[in-house]
């Protein structure tokens, strides 16, 4: 079984470095968008340190759904979807792979990105380090959550718009948890709570959200 | 075995065929004719379980498919129109990958030996966008090569396939009749087979 699971993350990783450019696009999106805000503000420190957790994670938010919506659509039009489905294994395995693949190639630079573009904001280091922990517990489950969208979407046409509108509501628990904790650790206000929220939401994305997209895979593909 | 009963597809609005009932015996091959739009590919993918049917049920040794559900898989290969291979892999890649994603664990030595018996020896470390369309078909049909599920369902095999391909193809699958597996195919085309029995559907629209 795990077996099957480290085929889909190896291939999913090997098709992510043969196309860069898609990854890179999504991180240059981030890097921009969140280093307009500074740029449009001026050199209002406190300004910007306010409004520096709302940015960065909003920014997050927009360059996930960017690469989400190219989860399986190549798959889907090559028609390794159609194999991927009648595997002997579980569908969730094949699922949690390519999140996973999605998420280490997508997501991960975003939060590591992310402090050196949080300098801009006048943050602390403290500050800056909680916005990378935020990052890493909450952009697992923009993933998760968003593969669900992209497998109903499937095929659709203007699939890309489709999705966002289907997606980023659910994304505001994890908006709101996330940049709270950034908020907190500048406000020096509870920081754990947040965390530990976006941990629970983590979970819970684990273990619903692989079936869920499972599910909708099948319908798409009949 | 496999068992059709009463089967019915309906696309959209329209009801492509209805009333199918078949049984597949090991040793047999199913060829499934019928004009452009008859149905062939929507009955190969319920015959794999990629399709809910609208009324009827498919019965692998006895137990409807769709309660058997990952179970089946081990038993099936199915090879579609879209190819499944990726143009920014290598043929030996692809050729590993597709096995992989059937269970099939081939070995670097072993995935080029099959890769050699298609036709593809030379090649195995050209990315597949470089191939031919009909290089892409061997590649996907290499497959079959190292494939010991007792089911096949083939769609449009045989197209854009040249003389040699056809004749090796048709070698693989009299082999794998001979040793009691069974194939559907769909194909516009003779299937001359030395072995195995021959039973043919014609889909009426």
């Amino acid at each position: 079984m795990l077996k099957m699971f480290r085929w889909i993350v190896r291939r999913d990783l090997t098709l992510a470095w043969r196309r860069r450019a898609d990854v890179l696009s999504t991180l240059f999106f981030f890097v921009i968008v969140v280093s307009l805000f500074p740029l449009g503000i001026g050199p209002e420190t406190q300004l910007l340190r306010s409004i520096a957790p709302g940015v960065v994670w909003v920014a997050a938010l927009l360059a996930s759904m960017l690469s989400l919506s190219r989860v399986f659509e190549n798959d889907y039009h090559d028609g390794t979807l159609e194999q991927m489905l009648l595997t002997p294994q579980p569908l969730f395995l094949v699922v949690l792979g390519k999140v996973l693949a999605q998420w280490l190639v997508s997501e991960v630079p975003l939060a590591v990105i992310a402090p050196l573009l949080g300098v801009q904001f006048d943050l602390e280091p403290r500050t800056l380090w909680i916005l990378f922990i935020s990052l890493l517990l909450g952009t697992p489950v923009l993933s998760l959550i968003g593969s669900i969208g992209a497998a109903l979407t499937l095929g659709l046409r203007g699939g890309g718009v489709l999705i966002a509108v289907l997606i980023l509501p659910l994304y505001v628990p994890v908006l709101i948890f996330g940049a709270g904790a950034v908020d907190a650790s500048i406000t020096s206000g509870n920081i754990q709570a947040n965390i530990y929220l976006l941990a629970a939401f983590f979970l819970l994305a684990l273990v619903f959200s692989p079936w869920a997209t499972s599910a909708a895979l099948r319908i798409s593909l009949e | 075995m496999l068992e059709v009963t009463n089967l019915d597809c309906v696309r959209g609005d329209r009801k492509l065929f209805s009333d199918i009932n078949l049984s597949l015996k090991p040793g047999t091959i199913l060829q499934v004719q019928g004009a452009n739009g008859s149905g062939k590919t929507s009955l190969l993918r319920i015959l794999c379980g990629l399709l809910a049917p609208a009324r009827g049920e498919v019965r692998w040794q006895g137990a409807n498919i769709r309660s058997l559900g990952e179970e089946y898989f081990t038993a099936v290969t199915y090879i579609g129109h879209r190819t499944a291979v990726k143009e920014e892999l290598t043929c030996l890649e692809n050729h590993r990958i597709n096995n992989g994603l059937a269970g099939v664990e081939l070995k670097k030595e072993e995935a080029l030996e099959t890769l050699g018996k298609m036709g593809l020896a030379g090649r195995e470390h050209l990315p597949a966008r470089l191939l031919s369309e009909g290089q892409r078909r061997r590649l996907a049909l290499s497959r079959l090569l190292s494939s010991s599920t007792p089911l096949w369902i083939l769609d449009e095999v045989l197209t854009s396939l040249d003389r040699a391909a056809v004749t090796l193809i048709m070698s693989v699958i009299e082999a794998h009749l001979k040793s009691g597996g069974m194939a559907v195919v769909a194909t516009h085309q003779e299937l001359n087979l030395a072995a195995g029995s021959f039973e043919r559907l014609q889909l009426t629209s």
